[in-house]
Formats: structure tokens, sequence, C-alpha cells
């Protein structure tokens, strides 16, 4: 039954991909921003976990919950101070400054943690599995798949049953109407920005904690993500999930052949669903 | 009667500078060092980067994040042509913008595909995916990488010349072939630009970035220019590679699909002298190399500090360096906007 | 004055839409805006509501400048547009539809959820039907619902009858003397000269971005609406 644990092994490791794409999803939803950063930016909120653990002594989870708001923060700002002002009609200046932030971010986080790779240690979870008769899976996987779900059902809530989620649907159909609303377009943004970066840290204790990071893995990161969402359809957070794991699937066969092959598998995976789908597996009807 | 042009004394002016360059380019090696050739070397080659991907991104709207594929892929078809077929590596570098086509046909097919931003990460992906198969490639070296042969860089086409024209050793006539090519290469390169922006294509390219709906209804296929577009910049970017490559005569598929030394470098280059002109990434060129030669000895404060620069020219000044001075002085270098002239009739009294 | 215009201008990049246009709303009133298509109507409704911003003093809301308040900040200040066009939200049900028109903005006064119901029974039976599943007059009547959510002290209603059968704009135009009733000053942008005139206090006329006729509604001769709406002499 090798293939059996192969699979659910990909089908939990594809809920790490969708926790780090849900908040490139929520972003490019509401206002059509893809951020370049995104990858980097879940590598930011791993050292700062990792700081709130090694410096200040608390509990991952206290950690991440710390880092929650200061992260929020930071993406309200980084959307107030910066891309509010180059979101527009063209989506070169957009897609030029979060690639600048990409680099900058990178290498500023070289700057201060060296190229060491790091780890969140997340004590007796570490190798604590759970034996379900015919597969034993990790605690660790299974933690971050449920987290996964709880972030999509969380964020559903938030889209379709408040408020502020209908300012959200709203001002992602016609910007204009609902300044006509009252609604402040670029406020709506900020706080998209901040939600987003707050899904990051999540995505970001789950990295962190599972395998080494260093700072230069923020890309690879932002590419699975961005697999992910394409699969999955855009604007669909269940699709994205499902495109999380058809990638953590795919990668993990690939590795059982060749453990050189696994992150190829991964991107012929969505290769693959490109050629067939070209909207992805449960694209959105209106966009 | 009248015509349309696009000439102006500036643009001539231009013309003639750059003559003069070329020449004084060809002969500098007479008197320069090897460490001046062999910065001008890496100018040059940055600069032909830069120029082609302002051509896909600033011309052609196509944003790739992922033209480390055809760079290190032409690099690799070069190494093999050394390597595998026995073939001088000068006569290699042409296999490398022909291997960087090939791969920019089922690129355009799955990029293409992708709208907008998106099509910027798809394009990335596809570089992934190539880096992740060379590095398959065990005959070439695998994930280590490889050196092209003594024997092959020991008597590559032109190198005996050179050695008894400036009466220097083979390595450093091996750097002055390296520069000669990469001189020639920026030159029909931006040439080329040039020459297709003043075309009919450039007029059709114009009309797609402005509107692609307007365009298609007065008979411009937005699709086909823009598949023309990306072989071409493929291509060119592959032969490009090749002599990077061939000049360093070592590749590893983490060198050869560099991300940061082949993509974003090259886009530092183009946003901070000037997305969208020919002018902006002569000037950004030298500007990043300036930079690259102050901060040389501060590691990844270099590279974070041209990602905020980069950053806030696209804040401040969207159109770059160029764009400010030629605001101020109307100045453009490399006219591409067409004039309605009044033409004098023959045999009248002028 | 509820709301006043002073030698407003406004430009498309080069092309100038408005040439010194001066209208005045008091509270309570219903003002008509009548000329022929491109007369400037839609481009005074989006300059008002900060869709285009001009200079601060070109725009007064009960004698401060709004000008050059977003859009957002206008409709805070009690300034509610039915958009021409309706211009609802596709992925909101019209009672979210409806309910986001008094989300940021809720002044006291008598319109809520079942207000709007009782004004427009038919939204009640389909409100839970995405917005843009409805009928054309229907769709109209979800976007004056939704402008007046906020209870606005002035409703600005751009081209409401624009594409609608006659049927459907006598109903719609029915529910305006109620709207009224509720104490919102209401500014209506039409086309159509009878219907304006019929519900209208004061009418103003435009051509070619600029107000070429003010009068009252009652006391206004055919002749006068057509020199001012065409340009020809009386």
């Amino acid at each position: 039954m090798i293939w059996l644990d192969t699979l659910v092994q990909g089908i939990l490791l594809g809920g790490l991909y969708a926790l780090f794409a849900a908040g490139l999803s929520l972003v490019f939803g509401i206002m059509r921003l893809v951020n370049l950063a995104h990858g980097d930016l879940i590598v930011f909120a791993a050292y700062l976990v990792l700081m709130g653990v090694t410096m200040l002594g608390l509990s991952p989870w206290i950690a991440a919950l710390v880092a929650m708001p200061l992260m929020f923060g930071l993406g309200w700002l980084l959307q107030t101070v910066v891309l509010n002002r180059v979101l527009g009609k063209d989506i070169l200046p957009p897609l030029l400054v979060t690639f600048g932030l990409s680099v900058a971010l990178q290498n500023g986080l070289l700057e201060a943690f060296s190229a060491d790779s790091r780890r969140i240690p997340a004590g007796s979870l570490e190798g604590a599995s759970l034996n379900l008769g015919l597969v034993t899976v990790g605690v660790m996987p299974l933690l971050t798949f449920a987290s996964a779900i709880a972030v999509i059902v969380a964020l559903n809530g938030l889209f379709y049953h408040t408020a502020l989620g209908r300012a959200f649907r709203a001002t992602s159909d016609d910007a204009v109407t609902a300044g006509l609303m009252g609604i402040e377009p670029k406020r709506i943004f900020a706080m998209a920005t901040g939600i987003a970066m707050v899904v990051v840290t999540i995505a970001a204790l789950y990295l962190g904690m599972r395998s080494n990071f260093d700072p230069s893995i923020g890309p690879a990161r932002l590419i699975y993500a961005f697999e992910a969402v394409i699969i999955g359809g855009l604007g669909s957070l269940w699709g994205t999930l499902a495109g999380g794991v058809i990638i953590g699937v795919a990668q993990t066969f690939g590795a059982s052949v060749n453990p050189e092959w696994q992150i190829l598998a991964g991107h012929i995976a969505f290769l693959i669903v490109m050629l067939l789908k070209p909207r992805g597996l449960f694209p959105r009807a209106v966009d | 009667m009248y015509r349309l042009t696009t000439r102006t004394r500036a643009g001539t002016a231009t013309a003639i500078a750059a003559l003069v360059l070329v020449v004084a380019g060809l002969a500098l090696p007479a008197i320069a060092s090897r460490g001046v050739i062999q910065d001008l070397f890496f100018i040059l080659t940055m600069l032909t980067l830069a120029q082609i991907w302002n051509l896909l991104a600033g011309y052609g709207g196509l944003v790739s994040v992922g033209q480390q594929a055809f760079v290190g892929l032409g690099a690799y078809a070069m190494f093999a042509g050394v390597i595998l077929l026995g073939w001088n590596p000068v006569w290699a570098i042409p296999l490398g913008g022909l291997a960087a086509l090939v791969l920019a046909v089922p690129t355009a097919f799955f990029a293409f595909r992708l709208q907008g931003a998106y099509f910027a990460i798809g394009t990335w992906v596809i570089a992934e995916v190539t880096r992740l198969l060379v590095a398959q490639w065990k005959t070439l070296g695998g994930g280590t990488g490889t050196s092209l042969p003594r024997e092959a860089t020991s008597n590559i086409v032109g190198t005996d010349m050179i050695r008894t024209l400036f009466s220097v050793r083979e390595a450093a006539a091996r750097d002055i072939l390296a520069y000669w090519l990469a001189l020639v290469l920026v030159v029909a390169v931006t040439g080329g630009i040039y020459w297709l922006l003043r075309s009919r294509l450039g007029l059709a390219l114009a009309a797609v970035r402005d509107n692609v709906e307007a365009a298609r209804s007065v008979g411009v296929d937005a699709g086909r220019i823009k598949w023309a577009v990306f072989l071409i910049a493929a291509a060119a970017t592959g032969l490009t590679g090749a002599l990077i490559f061939m000049q360093t005569a070592r590749i590893s598929p983490d060198a050869a699909f560099a991300v940061t030394d082949w993509t974003a470098y090259v886009i530092f280059i183009v946003v901070i002298g000037g997305i969208g002109t020919i002018e902006g990434p002569i000037l950004g060129v030298i500007v990043f190399f300036v930079l690259r030669s102050a901060l040389a000895d501060y590691g990844s404060w270099y590279l974070m500090t041209l990602g905020l620069i980069a950053i806030t020219v696209m804040l401040f000044a969207p159109k770059g360096l160029w764009g400010l001075i030629s605001a101020r002085s109307g100045l453009h270098l490399f006219p591409v906007r067409r004039k309605l002239v009044g033409l004098k009739i023959e045999g009248g009294n002028g | 004055m509820l709301l006043r215009t002073r030698n407003l201008t406004a430009n498309y990049g080069q092309f100038r839409a408005l040439f010194g246009v001066d209208i005045a709303v008091a509270a309570g009133e219903c003002v008509a805006i009548i000329g022929a298509n491109g007369a400037g109507k839609s481009t005074l409704m989006r300059s008002i509501t900060g869709v285009i911003r001009n200079g601060a003093d070109m725009v007064l809301h009960r004698g401060e400048p709004i000008g050059a308040l977003s859009s957002a900040e206008v409709m805070q200040r009690g300034i509610a547009m039915v958009p021409e066009g309706r211009r609802l939200f596709p992925s909101l049900t019209v009672e979210e539809n409806l309910l986001i028109g008094g989300q940021v903005r809720k002044a006291p006064g008598p319109w809520n959820l079942e207000a709007i119901y009782d004004l427009f029974p038919i939204l009640r039976e389909r409100r839970k039907n995405p917005g843009t599943a409805l009928s054309g007059g229907q769709q109209q009547m979800v976007a004056i619902g939704r402008a007046l959510m906020s209870n606005p002290e002035l409703l600005l209603c751009d081209e409401i009858s624009l594409g609608l059968a006659p049927v459907v704009i006598r109903d719609i135009y029915a529910a305006l003397p109620k709207i009224r009733a509720g104490g919102a000053a209401i500014v209506v942008v039409e086309q159509d000269i009878g219907k304006a005139l019929a519900v209208a206090d004061r009418v103003y006329c435009m051509m070619e971005g600029r107000v070429t006729l003010v009068a009252n509604a009652a006391d206004v001769t055919r002749q006068q609406i057509h020199a001012a709406y065409f340009g020809e002499a009386a």
C-alpha cells in the first residue's frame, strides 16, 4: 500500500500549498494584483515567528499569534504607502514594484539572518504521528491540512457573511460604484492585504515548523502558490485547495520515483492542467 | 506633398555618435586592460538583455520574469555544440539562439494562455522546469555543471589573430573576442529593435499596446504580433546567453538559469533607466554598473538597494531617469515617433 | 442651499466637457436636469459625486467646499447617487446590493430594507437573486433602493428611465413623490422632458457643457425648452 501512503502524504502537503496560496488568491480576487513578493513575505513572517520563539521564548503558536497583528499592519502599510499608488489599468507598475520588493526583502533577510537554514522548533509535535490503520500520518502535516481548511472556511465566511466581505466583493466588482456607496476602495484594498498577511503568517508558521527555511526560498513558495491558484481557477478558495492538493500529490509521487523529480513533477502537473483546462478546474462565472 | 518621417536632428546626431563609438569600441582592446574589457563585456551583454526585455515588456506589454530560461538554454546549447558535437565555440553560439527559439514556441503556447500578471509567473514556471530538466542532463554535468574542454577554449576562431594583433595571452584574447562579439550583438540588437519599432510591426505593436480591440478592428492581429516579438526576443536572449557562457567557459544550472542575474538585474536596469524607450536601458546599465562598482563590497545590501531604488523609481518617476531627462529637454536620441513633414515640390522655386 | 455648483468646469484629458456650470438645489426640492445626449448632464453628476475630482470650491454642500473630495467622502455627507446604467454589483444578491448602500453611512430616516421592499414589492420576492439576474426595470429599482438605504439628504438619479419600457418608467417615477415625502431632495437627470417636468419643481436645461435655461417647471413653455435644448432661437 505504498502508493496510498504517498497519496495521503501528497494530499496533506497540498494543505501547505493551499495556505501559501490563499493570501495570493484573496488579494488577486479583490484588486487584480499579483504580489511577486508573496513568497518572500511568507519567509519574512517565518523569521518573525522564529524570533518570537528564540528571543522571547514563546511557543510557536503564541509567537504566530503575536506576529499576526504585526503582519496585518505591515500588509496594511505596504498597500497604503506603496501598492495603492501603482494600482491601475497598466499591470506593469505593480508587477515591477512587487518584484523590486521581493528582491529587496530577500536580501534584507539575508543581511539580517545570514544564509543559514533555520527551523521553528515545534517540540514534541515534530516527529509525532498518528496511526490511521491503512496509513500512518504525521501530526504536523495533518494540522497543516486542517488549518488550511479552517482558513478557507474562515475566509469564505468573511467573504459571504460579513459586511466587510460584502464590501470586498462590491469593490472587486466595480470600485467606482463602491465609492458611490461610501466605500473607500483604497481602504478596502489595505484591509485585504492586511488579512492576506495574517494568512501568510499562518502559512509561515507551518512552513517553518515542518522544514528548514532560509532567505532564498521565497520565490519557489510563490510559484507553488501561484500554481495552486491557477489550477483551482481564479477566485475560488476551495479550488485553490484542490490546486494545492494536485501539486502536492504530483510532488510526492515524483519524489517516490526519484527524489530529484519532486519539484519538476509538481510543475509538470501544473502545465498539464493548463493544457487541458486553461481557466483552471473551478473557474468563476463572472470575471 | 507630404511624407511621414521619424528623422530628427537629434536622431541623426545619435547615428553619427553611435558609429564613432562602435569604431572606437572595436579599437579599444589596443589600449584597454583586460579588466576593462571584462567590465565592458559585462556591461554590453547586460545592455543587450535589457534592450530585449524592454522590447518585450516596454513595447510588447509582455512582462516576462522567465528570460533566464532562454539565457540558460542558449548557454547549454552552446556547450552541447562544443562538447557533444565538437564544434568551435564561436560557431556553437548560433546554436544557443536556435535552441532558445525552439523553447520559446511551447513557452509562448503556455504563457499566452495566462492573462496579464499571471503571464509573468507563467514564464517563471517554464524557466524553472527548463532548469530542472537541464540539471538532469548528466553528459553536461547534471546539477553541478561543467566547463568547456581545454582543447575547445584553446583554439577558438579568431583568437590567434587577436593574439598576434595585440600581443596578449590566450585567455585575454578570448576575452577580447567575446567583447567584440558582445559589441556586435548589442549593436545588432539595439539597431534591430530600433528598425523594428520604425517598421510596420512597430506601428502595430504600439496599436496593440494602446488598445487590442481597436488594433484588431484595423486589421492588426495582436496574437501574431505577440508571438513574433516573443520569439525574436527569445532567440536574441539565447544568443546572448551562449556568448556570456562562452566567455566564462564554465556553466551550471544555477548560474545559467539564475533569476537574479538574467531577469532581476535586467528588469532593474530597464525600470531605473526608463521603460519603453531605447535610451532608457543604456542609461540604466550605466547607473547599474556604477552602483555595482560602488556597492560591490556590501554583498546583499547592494541587491536590496537596487530593489528599493526600482520601487522608488516606479513610484515617483515611472518613466525612469530617461523619462525625467526627456520630459525636461524634449530630447529623443532614438526617435520612433512619426512626424508629418512638408516636401518642397520638385522643379518649384525652392 | 443644500448643494450648489459654482463655475464648475470638468475635463476628460484634453477635452472640456463642462464650461462653468452653476446649479443649486435646496433641501427637499426636486430639480430636473434635461438636455440632449452629450450635453454634459452625466459629467455634472460625476463631478458632484467625486467620480471626477474638481477644484474644491466648485461644488459646495451646505456652503462647504466638497469638489475635491472622493466619492466615498461625498456620499458620507448624505449625497447618494443612482448611477447611469444602474451598475449593480454582480457578485451581490439583491438584498446585499441594498444593504451595501446603507453600510457605511446610515443616517436616521424612513428608509430601511422593509421600507424599500414596501416601495418596490417585487424586490422582496427577488431578494436572494443575484442583482444582475433581474430585468432592467427591477435592477433600476434595486439601484434606487440601494441609494436610499443611507437615508440621504440628496438623491441624484442619473438617467433612470434610459432603456426601460414606458410602463416600467411609470412605476419608477411613481416612487419619486414617496421618496420626496421621506424628506430627500432629488435631482433627476433626464432626456425625457415630459417625465422630468412632471416631477420637478425647477428645471435646468443643458447644452454643450453649459446651462442654457433655468426655470420653474410650472411656468416653463415648450418654446423656451426647445430653444435651450436644441440651441435654436425661440
